[in-house]
């Protein structure tokens, strides 16, 4: 039944996809940016969705179960306040930027603003391999919840190959306006389902007061397991979204400027309404199963769902998790394929400064690198490792570490090509730095002050980004005018 | 919109930014209106920002 339940569920997504393809242009904007026709609700919903991934789902909950209430301080409060004022001073600027001069990708803002096909190149790969892991732990986090509600009547590699199937059909199929569409319902579904989720838990485990009385007091305050240092400076981390390839996307998809207005003002309340169910089951989670370890932590809402709503509401539940998930997979994907084909593919078949690709073939390029992506994550994900849900954070830091870009690209007519190459550069050595000697290390902060890496990261990236452009020459008046003078 | 205005709402997002940081819960173990008294204030922090938030596009909006 359970098994019977989310088919019907991944069935009617895909025909969500498949049937926004009616309205599809056939070219390479309204494939990667929807024509850049959407509204405030199907933006809000994209952009939470999108921004709402398993690791937010899976992993806070995983979290909070070992960290306690603080997760949320740390997580979710955090981006409550971030988030929105990144869509306000940076997002509707990018729109108007990519409205402007027609750009699908980052890539092609900062090719042109500092004039260098280089540090395009550059930044093309890093943004690339932070992404890889990202979307890895979405394919993760969808094959282990099938196997996990499903008591391995269909095993992990089965689910993860269910999913990218899915997500690969309407994606290839409808573009930016199919996941749009897909992650619009989706999001209604998980942030419905995840309240559904609560309340039944919590009347099975006998009202909220009981099953909170059986918790250690010490996940109910913040001192036990966070450090002040550590929530102040984990508000780096969402400054993520301002430099993430697929949030960019959803940007640019917006009918006007004004679109943006109810997604900035609505995005701290979707937060709470997603993460303050998640928290709290992850710490009612220590009642039911008070020995979970290691990558296990981060099954424990599955498992709540299990042990608490057996069948058809388990099918239910848990189609709320894979909701989160594609909602993320789906528009990472597409932004890839949008970056492989506007940034790689487009330029170098370039002649005379004439695009030698009609808008068709755009198209079909950008959905043979969506299959490519999707086919080469899936198989990856086959040997994986389960603490690869550790990566996520540094995923996150690096995508931060890289914001201090998109402001100078928006905020500073004086920074240079080389003040951004040199500030990219401190990113790849301090992230290689911090990664290979302390991603094995859960909860890792500098020396144990609970300064987290990130700080130190774009502390540095900014100082580089400043001290180089001032020494270095700007890129010509011409270009500044396009830019600032409009 | 008024230079005065402007700087008034910069201020309140840093001050919104700084109780953020809510260091007099930090050791509390309270139970208030059925939640941990540390979960609370944040709860009631992200329907802050979504004022805040408000205020700014309302009073900031860039769009003539």
């Amino acid at each position: 039944m359970i098994l019977a339940v989310i088919l019907i569920y991944l069935a009617l997504v895909l025909s969500l996809g498949i049937l926004s393809h009616k309205f599809f242009r056939n070219t390479g904007e309204d494939y990667f940016v929807a024509s850049r026709n959407i509204s405030w609700f199907m933006l809000l919903m994209s952009l939470f969705g999108t921004h709402m991934t398993a690791f937010s789902i899976l992993g806070a909950s995983g979290e909070a179960y070992r960290r306690g209430i603080g997760v949320f301080a740390l997580m979710a409060s955090s981006s409550a306040i971030i988030v929105p004022c990144v869509f306000l001073f940076i997002g509707t600027r990018l729109w108007k930027i990519g409205k402007k001069f027609g750009y699908v990708t980052q890539v092609q803002f900062f090719r042109d603003r500092w004039e260098s096909n280089g540090l395009g190149l550059l930044l093309f790969i890093v943004l690339v391999l932070l992404l890889i892991p990202y979307l890895l732990i979405g394919v993760m986090g969808g094959g282990d919840t099938i196997s996990k509600i499903t008591e391995n009547a269909i095993p992990q590699w089965v689910g993860g190959l269910l999913i990218s199937a899915v997500v690969l059909c309407y994606v290839t199929y409808s573009g930016m306006r199919g996941t749009a569409w897909v992650n619009t319902f989706q999001t209604l579904v998980f942030m419905i389902l995840g309240g559904v989720t609560f309340v039944v838990i919590i009347y099975r485990m006998g009202g909220f007061s009981t099953a909170l009385s059986k918790v250690d007091t010490s996940l109910l305050r913040q001192a036990d397991h966070i450090k002040p240092l550590e929530l102040l400076t984990y508000t780096c981390i969402p400054l993520s979204v301002g430099m993430f390839p697929h949030i960019f996307s959803h940007c640019l998809t917006a009918k006007d400027v004004g679109t943006f207005r109810y997604p900035i003002i609505l995005y701290p309340v979707c937060i709470a309404i997603v993460w303050v169910p998640s928290v709290l089951l992850g710490i009612l989670g220590n009642v039911d199963f008070p020995a979970l370890k290691g990558p296990e932590v981060n099954s424990v809402l599955v498992q709540m769902i299990r042990q608490h709503a057996p069948g058809v509401l388990a099918g239910f539940l848990g189609a709320g998790v894979f909701a989160a998930i594609m909602s993320s997979l789906d528009s990472q994907t597409l932004s890839l394929g949008s970056m492989f084909t506007n940034d790689i593919v487009r330029p170098y078949l370039r002649k005379g400064g004439k695009d030698q690709m009609s808008e068709k073939q755009q198209v079909w390029v950008g959905r043979l690198f969506v299959i490519a992506i999707i086919s080469i994550t899936y198989i990856i994900s086959l040997i994986a490792k389960p603490s690869i849900f550790r990566l996520a954070i540094w995923s996150f830091t690096g995508f931060s570490g890289l914001f201090p870009v998109v402001v100078a690209a928006l905020f500073w007519k004086g920074s240079t090509k080389h003040g951004i190459l040199a500030s990219i550069f401190s990113v790849i050595l301090l992230w290689l730095f911090f990664f290979l000697r302390y991603w094995q290390t859960s909860g890792y902060t500098v020396g144990g002050t609970g300064i987290m890496p990130v700080a130190v990261i774009i502390l540095v990236s900014t100082t580089t980004l400043i001290i180089v452009s001032l020494i270095t020459k700007p890129p010509s008046s011409e270009t500044i005018d396009r830019y600032f003078n409009t | 919109m008024k230079t005065t205005h402007r700087w008034i709402l910069y201020l309140l997002l840093v001050v919104l930014f700084i109780l953020h940081n809510d260091f007099w819960f930090w050791g509390t173990f309270e139970i208030f209106l059925g939640l941990p008294i540390g979960l609370l204030y944040h709860i009631l922090f992200c329907f802050a920002a979504s004022v805040l938030m408000y205020l700014l596009v309302k009073f900031m909006w860039r769009e003539k």
